[in-house]
């Protein structure tokens, strides 16, 4: 019998508050509890309880200044918390480093593309890849990495010549290859045609089906989310709003009225 | 053609074209006048060797290093000492004093530039960190820095005197002139082409480049960034160190040795702008012989002030820097084809 399962059965034994969070008695991979951003005396996220579990393609929704990229960047460790903690995978991961999170199982992509315009598409599909994985193994992982990105046969092209959908297709890829648990992917259509972002969803929904990547993804586009999400969260004024279903938050007239800003102050930008 | 392919085609054409046309000119000058050839060269490898390793300081990590000139010393006096006092054989000595700088460098990395030792103690004692790094803040660097070269002249002074005992010029002389001096032009050649491979054919180049172009997508794709500016500012400081290795057996082993390598490596990051290899090989080019040539005939005070003059030129004309001037040509040329 393993020490975990004897635990389990141990009525003596306590959990602690990281296995209680999200360890190995439930199936939630992440978990905030309490958090706090505040920079100056602007409150971003006010004491944010937010789970999210294995293999679950949650969007996050909400008005400008809701809270949403700054939640994002707390769990990656982009920004430190105030007050709060994160646990993932029944671990307390408030204090580690960003790259110790990406270690841990956690990527995001950001809003604006992050590809490095001065590299090359295998330059840049390669440096994930290369934290990892060496010499015949990291070739296979960057032959897949591109080719997923629907970029073979221009390895050698510098990013920055690239589309804004490429861009899009090759950072999801590069943040894919780090074989995440948990991938974030902030706004990930904004500026992309209809075909870009069918193509974009089709690659989010096979990453989470065929691979079991759980998903967090903020995005504006209610068709894009009502076609990938699982469950939506609705922030507003730093806090959650509301979590449910596509057809229930769609259904919500409250939420209309926070959209419109007809539901007191909506507040500035919050990220 | 792809892009990428004609980027790599034109650094390989123009690239092997410059140093062919280098290498064709010092023959020639070798042929014409050896002894004036020699000057030039090794005036060109001074300011080479003083720059390399403030370039790559500057140009990944933002962190302008006024103690460079001390981290010279540094490596100048841990080379003679380890040669004179510790009896290394002069190869090895000048490889501890390349080792003995890169380490100093590292701790002054941790503990001023990016303050992980202090705010790991402040986050232990007042919960919160005592410092925000010193990356990409040219001002605060520089007073900060400032006030270490202070420190390590008066530190030097106090530990070892107003001078110590100095390594003997090794090899002999050609046309007139010292072969060390000549050598010396081999060696930063080689030290210009190490740091080409590294930071542009490594894995280690490639975190580098990523972190130097966007530093929290790099973390966000599992670099450790804090860990590429540790080692970069070592490696940088190394260099320096090493400089000061090689010019040990040319230069008098005084506490203020620092100050003759400061002023030209710093005048050659500016005007070579921000590519560590391309700036710094063609700021050397432009520099070093205008040095050479007015040391030569006017006295020495005469070449540093037609150097801080021909800087001051380049800038008003090159304001992004020979690298800016690169780039645009190599843009027409890629249009134009």
């Amino acid at each position: 019998m393993s020490d975990a399962e004897s635990k389990r059965l141990d009525p003596n034994v306590r959990q602690t508050a990281a296995e209680k969070a999200t360890g190995d008695r439930t199936d939630t991979l992440l978990r905030t509890d309490g958090l706090v951003k505040t920079f100056g005396g602007f409150t971003a996220t006010d004491e944010i309880d937010f789970g999210v579990d294995e293999g679950e393609l949650r969007c996050l929704i909400g008005p400008n200044g809701a809270g949403k990229s700054t939640l994002l960047k707390l769990i990656t460790g982009t920004l430190t918390p105030t007050d709060g903690r994160i646990y993932y995978d029944g671990h307390d991961i408030t204090g580690l480093a960003p790259n110790e999170r990406v270690g841990r199982g956690i990527s995001m992509k950001f809003q604006v593309p992050s590809v490095y315009g001065d590299l090359t598409v295998r330059e840049n599909a390669r440096l994930p890849v290369q934290q990892f994985a060496d010499g015949e193994e990291r070739r296979r992982l960057v032959a897949e990495s591109i080719e997923a990105a629907g970029l073979a046969g221009c390895e050698e092209v510098p990013a920055s010549s690239l589309s804004h959908g490429q861009q899009q297709q090759l950072e999801i890829s590069m943040v894919a290859s780090l074989e995440p648990d948990l991938l974030l992917l902030d706004e990930p259509v904004a500026g992309l045609s209809v075909e870009e972002r069918s193509e974009i969803a089709d690659r989010v929904t096979r990453l989470n089906d065929e691979e079991g990547i759980a998903f967090v993804v903020i995005e504006h586009d209610t068709d894009f989310v009502a076609e990938i999400a699982d469950k939506v969260t609705v922030l507003h004024e730093g806090d959650i709003f509301r979590e449910g279903s596509t057809e229930e938050i769609e259904s919500d007239p409250a939420i209309q009225r926070i959209y419109l800003g007809t539901d007191g102050d909506s507040g500035g930008d919050r990220r | 053609m792809s892009n990428g392919l004609k980027q790599q085609a034109f650094q390989v054409r123009y690239g092997l074209g410059a140093v062919v046309a280098v290498v064709a000119s010092l023959a020639v000058g070798v042929l014409v006048d050896p002894n004036l050839t020699f000057r030039v060269s090794y005036a060109v490898s001074f300011v080479v060797l003083a720059a390399v390793g403030l370039a790559i300081i500057f140009g990944i990590m933002g962190v302008i290093n006024l103690a460079h000139g001390e981290f010279i010393l540094l490596g100048a006096y841990a080379t003679t000492l380890s040669a004179v006092k510790g009896g290394l054989p002069l190869p090895l000595a000048m490889g501890v004093g390349a080792l003995v700088t890169a380490l100093f460098g590292l701790t002054v990395e941790r503990v001023v530039i990016s303050g992980f030792v202090p705010n790991w103690i402040g986050r232990r004692t007042v919960g919160r960190d005592l410092i925000t790094p010193f990356y990409d803040r040219l001002a605060d660097s520089m007073v900060a820095t400032f006030g270490l070269s202070l420190i390590m002249t008066q530190g030097a002074r106090i530990v070892f005197g107003n001078s110590i005992e100095q390594i003997g010029v090794p090899f002999g002389s050609t046309a007139g002139y010292p072969d060390y001096r000549i050598a010396l032009v081999g060696v930063a050649a080689g030290v210009l082409a190490l740091v080409y491979v590294l930071f542009t054919q490594t894995t280690f180049g490639t975190r580098v480049r990523a972190t130097m172009q966007d530093e929290e997508t790099a973390k966000a794709l599992g670099v450790d960034t804090e860990r590429v500016y540790m080692v970069t500012f070592a490696i940088g400081s190394g260099l320096a160190g090493f400089t000061g290795a090689l010019f040990a057996p040319l230069l008098s082993m005084q506490p203020t040795l620092g100050d003759q390598f400061l002023v030209e490596a710093f005048v050659a990051v500016v005007v070579g702008g921000a590519s560590v290899v391309v700036g710094t090989s063609l700021s050397g080019l432009l520099l070093g012989p205008v040095d050479a040539l007015f040391s030569d005939q006017f006295g020495e005070f005469a070449g540093r002030i037609a150097l801080l003059f021909a800087a001051m030129l380049a800038l008003r004309f090159l304001p992004g820097g020979i690298t800016g001037v690169v780039d645009r040509v190599r843009d027409r040329i890629e249009e134009g084809s």
